[in-house]
């Protein structure tokens, strides 16, 4: 564990600021069973955060980094688009490189971390959004799977391409009105989900973020399998509110009217993947 | 590394050594090797971490041996990426994790490459990419051309260009030394011409392989590695500039002064591991000057010895390093100099515009960028030659 890194140094606390020192004193460190219950108690890893008001990834972020099981040894790596707006605010030692190339970096991470410390577990989990995963990012994100790397990936799929402005994506549904399709998206939705299972990934899922405990643990359960059998793949719906249209309290019940349709909550697990999650059921840690 | 009785080994049991004395103390023994199995023996005695590789001519073979390196132990991490893309931004991942890592790619993997090579740079990574030149499409070549480096030269990655077998091998130990001081570290990149280096068996002294490089040592960095080890807890691995709206413009700029500031600190290195940025052949006192790079002052060295038996004395000045470019070298070896060619393995004379760029207003000396070669062709010592003693009115005696 390498809760030291947060510790502060006694002769310069007067100076620290207080979210700081809080990150010592009031995050949850070196305990797995963690969860989005400490939210409203604990100090959260995210310093606040830059997306809209009331966007969805907000929400997805803090979810997320509250259900980690192994923060002090977790490395986060994410790729260009809203989400790298938030890399900043996040209290781990997280990776921003390239736009599409996230999956080929958190590889390397993931195999020199495991040759420079054998005993010790470091998580290595992908953030994301569509573009970066399912468009520009494919190969990098399909061949991780196939060579069967150890991390986890987590898709935010707003269906669009939104820090950019509002252009169609590959997750767009079909005959959507975005910029760069002005006469609606001519072909379907890429059912990324799908193409994670058939590229080798042992715990799949695809749910909206508009259950905070469903999100943990399904986001506990595709970190452990990562780290004792394979690739896992989680595709969040994260709708950007902007580029659809609604106000900044819409989201919750845009995700909810989705939770019955196109992201109904779907779960594949492997055989080994199975193994692995009834194991830490029983370890009392999902 | 182990302590074993006063001796440190490293994680393959080899002795580790300081630099210099595996580069210049140890007794060597002269074998007879092509440059691909070259990089495999420079890569054994480095303490490497980790290596990704993928297939591409000529430099498949030198990948495959850091295969054969990792089998033995020798190498910590090793796999085939998906693509030139993905094995560059793997090893990215490698080195923030805090890996000593060695690469090899050529022609059209280079290009296929190059989003990351200022990537690298940027985040201050200290990769080494061994170069094998070839030609890149279209039209299709997989022949030996030098082409590529000019779009490596504005990357931030150091640019160095070994000649034969030997200096690859001195300067894959010399490039981890120099690219990971601490005020240095960025990328270092070996070029050597594809074919006529990779392919071509020559005698080559080494020394004994049961010793090695000191390992790498991630926390000496400029930044600290993305292995939650080190404070800061809250840190993001990118030249934090991703967006205006995090920070300012003058400090996304000043970034990437200091980028090329790093390449500028390791002068003092370069000169104290590679014995200089230049290295001088021929009459010294010579008005006729062949300014060339790997391969070129190679055959640039043989055209002297051609033009000497014509009565005409010149001399070679070998650039090794490219980024940091031989400013005040270059200026004072050519200070005597009235002709300088640029013997070329391309059609563009990437080299010339550097060399016309350093000298403008630094000498008198008319500039003659050629002779060129590219696309595969080999640069006879003949035809330099040539174009000097046409360029003297001398009669041409050589059958060409």
């Amino acid at each position: 564990m390498s809760i030291n890194i947060f510790k502060i140094n006694e002769e310069l606390k007067e100076f620290i600021p207080q979210e700081v020192i809080d990150l010592e004193e009031k995050a949850t460190w070196g305990n797995p069973k963690r969860g989005v219950m400490d939210l409203p108690y604990a100090k959260e890893l995210l310093e606040e955060h830059s997306l809209c008001a009331g966007c969805p990834e907000s929400m997805a972020f803090r979810y997320i980094l509250a259900s980690l099981p192994n923060p002090e040894d977790t490395i986060i790596v994410n790729s260009t688009g809203c989400t790298s707006l938030v890399f900043p605010h996040i209290a781990l030692h997280t990776v921003h490189s390239l736009f599409g190339n996230q999956n080929a970096v958190a590889t390397g991470i993931k195999r020199t971390l495991e040759w420079r410390f054998p005993d010790k577990v470091k998580d290595v989990v992908v953030l994301a959004g569509d573009g970066a995963t399912v468009d520009i990012g494919l190969d990098c994100t399909l061949q991780s799977f196939f060579r069967q790397e150890k991390i986890t990936t987590i898709c935010f799929d707003n269906e669009v391409y939104a820090n950019t402005g509002g252009q169609e994506s590959g997750t767009t549904v079909q005959g959507h009105v975005f910029k760069m399709a002005p006469k609606g998206k001519q072909w379907p939705k890429v059912p990324m989900w799908q193409l994670a299972i058939d590229s080798g990934c042992h715990y799949v899922v695809r749910m909206s973020v508009s259950s905070p405990k469903k999100v943990e643990q399904v986001v506990k359960k595709a970190i452990y399998v990562a780290r004792e059998v394979g690739p896992t793949y989680l595709h969040l719906y994260t709708p950007c509110i902007l580029e659809i249209g609604l106000n900044s309290d819409d989201a919750l019940m845009e995700m909810r009217d989705k939770d019955k349709e196109r992201f109904k909550f779907f779960e594949y697990v492997s055989p080994q993947a199975e193994e692995v999650i009834a194991k830490k059921k029983e370890e009392g840690l999902l | 590394m182990q302590k074993l009785g006063e001796e440190l080994r490293n994680r393959a049991g080899q002795k580790i050594v300081d630099p210099e004395y595996l580069l210049f103390e140890a007794p060597r023994e002269k074998v007879f090797m092509t440059g691909s199995e070259v990089v495999k023996e420079a890569v054994k005695r480095a303490s490497v971490d980790a290596s990704v590789s993928y297939p591409i001519t000529p430099q498949s073979e030198a990948a495959h041996l850091i295969g054969e390196l990792w089998v033995e132990g020798y190498v910590g991490v090793y796999f085939r990426g998906e693509s030139e893309f993905g094995v560059m931004s793997e090893l990215a991942g490698c080195s923030m994790a805090g890996a000593r890592t060695i690469t090899t790619t050529s022609g059209p993997g280079t290009l296929r490459a190059m989003e990351n090579f200022p990537m690298w740079a940027g985040s201050r990574l200290p990769i080494q990419l061994v170069l094998m030149a070839r030609g890149i499409n279209s039209p299709l070549s997989i022949q030996p051309d030098d082409l590529e480096v000019s779009f490596l030269l504005d990357t931030g990655c150091m640019v160095w260009y070994a000649e034969n077998a030997q200096e690859l091998f001195d300067m894959i130990l010399a490039g981890f030394v120099v690219a990971e001081q601490p005020d240095v570290h960025v990328p270092v990149v070996n070029v050597i011409n594809g074919f006529f280096i990779s392919h071509t068996r020559e005698s080559v002294m080494l020394p004994p392989d049961d010793i090695a490089l000191p390992p790498y040592n991630p926390y000496k960095a400029p930044m600290p590695p993305i292995d939650m080890e080190m404070p800061p807890g809250r840190f993001l691995r990118d030249p934090f500039v991703m967006k205006s709206n995090y920070i300012s413009y003058a400090t996304h700029t000043s970034w990437q002064f200091e980028v090329r500031a790093a390449i500028e600190r390791a002068r003092p290195y370069i000169k104290k591991y590679l014995g200089g940025l230049i290295e001088e052949f021929g009459d010294p006192e010579s008005d006729i000057v062949l300014v060339s790079t790997g391969t070129g002052a190679a055959q640039a060295k043989e055209a002297v010895r051609l033009l000497e038996d014509e009565g005409v004395k010149a001399k070679v000045v070998k650039l090794k390093t490219i980024r940091p470019f031989p400013i005040n070298e270059l200026r004072e070896a050519v200070k005597n100099a009235k002709v300088i060619f640029v013997p070329e393995f391309n059609v563009v004379g990437w080299l010339e515009r550097e060399i016309r760029r350093y000298l403008y207003k630094h000498s008198d000396a008319e500039i003659i960028g050629g002779p060129r070669v590219a696309g595969g062709m080999t640069m006879p010592p003949e035809i330099i030659a040539k174009d000097v003693l046409n360029y003297l009115g001398k009669e041409v005696k050589h059958v060409y």
